[in-house]
């Protein structure tokens, strides 16, 4: 059936048809409709799942842990101070080998209070362990959550995946979203250190000096892994629904000198800045990172790079921008812009590639920075 | 078609983003695609708010505000005096007012409907205030950017209450240019 929805009601539509055992959530500004919605779905008996009303978000993603740990598939759903309050567990659900999924609608930190869109919570979880996915359209809120589960599960993952939607800009708009019908997209769960309540047992959780980084080096071996996991899962999703995903959206790209990359609804407003910028006769594309973590190898051999950061390292500078320098061994021009939901237009983005200094930062609207 | 891009001024409370919602998916009944979006500032009932439809035959992937809209809808008149809803409209653009008497606007193309008129005589009142966001799905059918049919079936999706649809129908036989 034809309908629209906003991204948090996608996000919400995608857990009914998951069909999580657990969802343990507590509400936030952008992220609240999720979590409304899924409790009405429960309470009207069209998704059966045990939905825990917690008192704070450590609490949340605590019970998704004790929930998980059983072998049961488990759903949260966050945003900013609600994300970072839930940080120590965060660790523990990724340390654990846990595939909690949880969207994170992307909100600025504050103060000053803010709850407009940006990158920098979900940035703020990067080294836990996480996969992270950053979505563009309600359509992609949609398939990047069914598909989260499948690849937190699978056996060579087992790692907690969140999927980031832009506060505002994406959660509260309204899009077409096509809903589908899963089937077996998603084998059962199966958690091969599972506990049995029935048949309960003690367990140290002690790993010593002689242990730790064995278990450390074994999150990176999954995340590592994760790469062929989310790529054979985006191609049965292709397949059997028939759209189509993968860790970049590209957008005239292969003949291009100039390539500006980012993340979320600003991926998607740059192909508009591309449009304008070939017709002016500039070879510019748009890469939009989907995957964050892992984070994935770039085409950019031979290309000028600027790159939208939605988010900053004080005292480093745009985290995505200088992640691009590390891995991709060259100077980019960094942009810091649309930080706290700050007005980002397709035309700004074509003057940022106009008017690109490889190897500087500028912050869009602040007068004195050079 | 090019991206057609509309903007509805209401105040908080009135049903803008409602109505900007049914507009949307009026148009996805049409066969086209579209995005609603409210803009969240300071809002709180009886402020002024905006709310922003685009319309176009491919995916939009535009999520800025709209700054140059091609049409302006106007639930609440009094809204006139405290906010230029002029701003940025194109040249020739339409502007589409909730009144009973037509308002001039030098260089667009008016036209007005008793939307609360007639959401009294079917009785769609909440809490006192009269729906709008049903009534002017009509009076938008009318301008031809959604079609009458796509209109109704969006009602009825969103509202059980068949008054909705026959305010949408009123509004439309109503709405003078």
């Amino acid at each position: 059936m034809k309908k629209i929805a906003t991204g948090n009601k996608a996000v919400a539509e995608a857990v009914k048809q998951v069909k999580p055992a657990v969802i343990a959530a507590y509400p936030i500004t952008p992220q609240t409709e999720i979590v409304e919605q899924i409790a009405e779905f429960v309470s009207t008996g069209e998704l059966n799942s045990r939905y825990i009303p917690v008192e704070s978000e450590h609490s949340a993603m605590a019970a998704c842990i004790g929930a998980s740990i059983t072998g049961v598939r488990t759903f949260t759903a966050t945003s900013s101070h609600g994300l970072l309050y839930m940080h120590e567990m965060t660790n523990w659900a990724a340390g654990a080998r846990l595939p909690v999924v949880m969207a994170n609608v992307n909100r600025s930190i504050g103060p000053g209070w803010n709850i407009w869109a940006e990158h920098t919570d979900a940035m703020q979880e990067r080294d836990t362990g996480w996969l992270q996915v950053y979505v563009s359209t309600v359509q992609e809120a949609y398939d990047a959550t069914i598909m989260a589960f499948r690849i937190a599960e699978h056996n060579d993952v087992l790692l907690p995946v969140m999927v980031n939607l832009d506060g505002f800009t994406l959660s509260h708009i309204m899009q077409p979203l096509d809903t589908i019908e899963i089937g077996d997209f998603i084998p059962p769960m199966h958690l091969p250190h599972a506990i049995d309540p029935k048949n309960p047992a003690g367990y140290g959780g002690l790993t010593g000096p002689d242990q730790h980084f064995r278990f450390r080096w074994d999150i990176e071996r999954s995340m590592r892994d994760s790469v062929k996991v989310i790529e054979t899962t985006e191609k049965d999703f292709y397949q059997r629904f028939g759209r189509k995903y993968g860790f970049t959206e590209d957008y005239c790209c292969e003949d291009a000198d100039v390539v500006v990359v980012s993340m979320g609804t600003l991926g998607k407003e740059a192909e508009v800045a591309i449009d304008i910028l070939r017709k002016e006769g500039i070879k510019a594309g748009s890469m939009r990172l989907r995957w964050f973590r892992p984070f994935p190898q770039l085409n950019l051999m031979g290309k000028e790079v600027v790159v939208i950061d939605r988010d900053y390292s004080f005292g480093f500078g745009g985290i995505l921008a200088k992640s691009i320098e590390a891995r991709q061994k060259t100077d980019v021009y960094g942009v810091i812009a649309g930080l706290g939901g700050q007005e980002v237009t397709f035309e700004d983005i074509a003057d940022f590639i106009r008017k690109r200094h490889i190897g500087q930062e500028f912050w869009f609207g602040v007068n004195d920075n050079v | 078609m090019t991206m057609y891009e509309i903007r509805i001024h209401s105040r908080g409370g009135q049903g803008g983003v409602t109505a900007a919602r049914l507009l949307a998916l009026s148009a996805v009944h049409d066969g086209k695609y579209a995005t609603a979006c409210p803009f969240y500032g300071a809002e709180r009932r009886g402020a002024p708010v905006v709310s922003y439809v685009r319309i176009d035959d491919t995916p939009i992937r535009i999520y800025s505000q709209i700054k140059k809209p091609d049409m302006v809808v106007v639930l609440d008149a009094s809204v006139m005096d405290v906010v230029d809803v002029l701003q940025g409209l194109k040249k020739g653009g339409k502007i589409l007012v909730n009144s009973t008497h037509k308002k001039e606007f030098a260089g667009f193309s008016s036209s007005h409907v008793d939307l609360t008129g007639i959401a009294l005589r079917e009785n769609l009142v909440i809490a006192g205030s009269p729906i709008l966001n049903t009534p002017v799905l009509g009076a938008l059918a009318k301008t031809g950017i959604i079609s009458v049919d796509s209109a109704k079936k969006s009602i009825r999706e969103m509202f059980t209450d068949e008054r909705n649809v026959r305010a949408a129908e009123a509004a439309y036989g109503e709405m003078n240019a």
